[in-house]
């Protein structure tokens, strides 16, 4: 009960940290190297922004994390733990909401909790998530009947469901028009301070980065190594034309190479 | 490939055309019309010589005549079923003319060479007298059927899921299947029969074989062609191998599936009746060749009415079937 009970809460979230990871793959016999070298800490809780260019291995970090891959060299830790293999205590949030399409809103909202067999017990979660990310209408629509935005917002209600205490988000709303996208981002800020849970989002959006995170991380192009790391101290909710943020943009703009009249 | 086949056979019955005169079907009066003049046609002339069933086939087409002369006034009233009559109207009026037009032909006129072409009297005269052999035949096919094509699908399905899901599998397996699967069910003929203990389990084998083979193919290359980030998706919210099969591989490749179910549907009838044909003691096939044997074409007709409207039934009822599981697929289609 009272391990339930605090499961509900999710009031205990993970820290995350990363030692010296580097990892490589193998393309067409090809050696690629996409890590050099990464250390970041990310404290319980906290919300931490990856920034570099596409295909700088981002959302590599991030399969590491949710333990899909093991790191060619170094170490990823949860609570000082190496992550080995996946667990929906961390959960990864794709670009594409990847939702299965043979399955309603609510069967994949149940997906995580089937899996693990405890659909009877938390089934009043799924309701309550549903709630939450604004689809209790849409519970019986099929993934081809919703529009991008809904699509993605179900992914996340997916995710939550499982009160996860790392939240992996891999441009989650990169596909979304603009004004979706704005929302969308107000939305994952509220459920975030709401839930509790650790955050890593990876993007190549400098404003998203700056609006939401706490600590924006900068990539170099491939293999990705850490340039910068920038506190961000302004509290929520802000606003995009706040001086400070703007002042923020322009250095970290500098940091990834692209000059001052962008 | 499944969609070009619905086209084909399955979704012409949805489309529906507005009535042209409110409350009276004039289709439907036209139809009572030809079936009428089959009916008078049949009664009127003499036959050339004796067919059996012509006061029956009479009676019949005069029934035809009045159940569409009562529907062109009440079809509008039964709903979806109504509708569905009111789009076949110009086939009903067809035909009640090709009947008048091949009771012409064959039993008034005689123009038709006669052991060949029977006239539809002749083909009445099979069901009314030889009904029950004709049950019998069909129950034996049927089995056969069954047998064959059930344990066929189940054999081609779990080993297409394990072909697709396992690579150690793959490479044994899909070598194989790609060697065997292209020779046609019947050649294996003259080597399943002294394979097997009887010609009732060879023929079982060459159906089962028939339908079993593209449903692995195509599961196979479902399985393999699901998108890797639905596993990535389940796997991180703690799905296990087996979840990972029964409920993301599967279902995944479940469109796939029913393809090579329509496939395997097809195939399994072409066997069948080669099969039955070759030393089977009752069953459709065997109806066909004994009476053909003996000359008896009437029988044969009948016969292959009823093998047209069984195998057509059972592709309609897969579609149904397919509707029900791949709804989730509509907006895709």
């Amino acid at each position: 009960m009272m391990a339930l009970a605090l499961a509900e809460t999710a009031a205990d979230s993970i820290a995350l940290d990363v030692e010296g990871v580097s990892h490589r793959y193998e393309l067409d016999g090809k050696d690629l190297q996409v890590l050099d070298d990464v250390s970041l800490a990310i404290a319980p809780g906290e919300f931490v922004a990856l920034l570099g260019p596409s295909g700088c291995g981002k959302s590599t970090l991030l399969r590491l994390a949710a333990g899909l891959e093991t790191p060619t060299a170094g170490k990823v830790l949860e609570n000082g733990r190496p992550i080995t293999t996946p667990n929906p205590d961390r959960i990864l949030v794709f670009q594409d909401a990847t939702l299965f399409p043979w399955r309603t809103v609510r069967g994949n909202v149940a997906t995580g909790l089937e899996a693990r067999g405890l659909v009877r017990e938390r089934k009043h979660r799924i309701d309550e998530v549903l709630t939450l990310v604004k689809l209790e209408g849409f519970s019986d629509f099929y993934p081809h009947q919703l529009s991008g935005g809904m699509a993605q917002r179900a992914a996340l209600a997916r995710a939550l469901v499982n009160d996860p205490k790392l939240l992996l988000l891999d441009e989650p709303f990169g596909k979304l028009d603009s004004l979706t996208r704005l929302r969308m981002q107000n939305e994952l800020l509220d459920l975030w301070k709401s839930a509790g849970f650790t955050a890593l989002l990876v993007t190549h959006d400098v404003e998203e980065a700056l609006l939401l995170a706490d600590c924006v991380i900068v990539l170099s192009d491939r293999p990705a190594s850490i340039v910068a790391e920038v506190r961000v101290g302004q509290p929520h909710p802000r606003r995009r034309d706040d001086p400070n943020l703007v002042a923020l943009r322009r250095s970290l703009l500098e940091k990834l190479g692209i000059s001052h009249d962008v | 490939m499944s969609t070009a086949v619905e086209d084909t056979f399955g979704g012409a019955g949805r489309r529906t055309f507005a009535p042209s005169l409110p409350g009276i079907w004039r289709n439907g009066l036209f139809a009572a019309g030809t079936w009428f003049l089959a009916a008078a046609l049949t009664y009127a002339l003499p036959d050339v010589i004796t067919w059996g069933a012509t006061q029956l086939f009479a009676v019949l087409a005069l029934a035809g005549a009045g159940i569409f002369l009562a529907l062109s006034v009440t079809v509008h009233r039964l709903g979806g079923l109504g509708r569905t009559l009111v789009h076949y109207g110009p086939w009903f009026i067809v035909l009640g003319l090709w009947l008048a037009v091949w009771e012409v032909l064959t039993a008034k006129l005689g123009w038709l060479p006669k052991p060949f072409f029977s006239p539809p009297q002749g083909l009445l005269h099979v069901y009314v007298t030889d009904w029950d052999r004709l049950l019998i035949c069909v129950a034996y096919t049927g089995r056969l059927w069954g047998l064959g094509f059930f344990s066929g699908v189940l054999v081609g399905f779990a080993g297409g899921v394990a072909l697709g899901w396992s690579k150690r599998f793959a490479y044994w397996g899909m070598p194989l299947l790609k060697l065997i699967g292209p020779v046609p069910a019947s050649a294996w003929i003259p080597c399943t029969f002294f394979i097997f203990p009887s010609t009732f389990h060879a023929s079982i084998f060459l159906v089962a074989l028939a339908s079993g083979i593209p449903v692995a193919i195509l599961t196979a290359a479902g399985v393999s062609q699901v998108n890797r980030s639905f596993y990535d998706v389940a796997r991180t919210l703690g799905a296990d191998n087996r979840f990972l099969i029964f409920k993301v591989a599967i279902p995944a490749s479940l469109p796939n599936v029913f393809v090579g179910l329509f496939m395997g549907l097809y195939y399994s009838f072409a066997v069948l009746v080669v099969a039955e044909m070759l030393g089977a003691k009752f069953g459709l096939g065997w109806y066909l060749q004994f009476n053909t044997a003996y000359s008896a074409y009437a029988n044969v007709y009948a016969a292959l009415i009823v093998m047209a409207l069984i195998c057509a039934g059972l592709v309609r009822l897969l579609f149904v079937v397919r509707d029900r599981l791949l709804g989730w697929q509509k907006g895709i289609l």
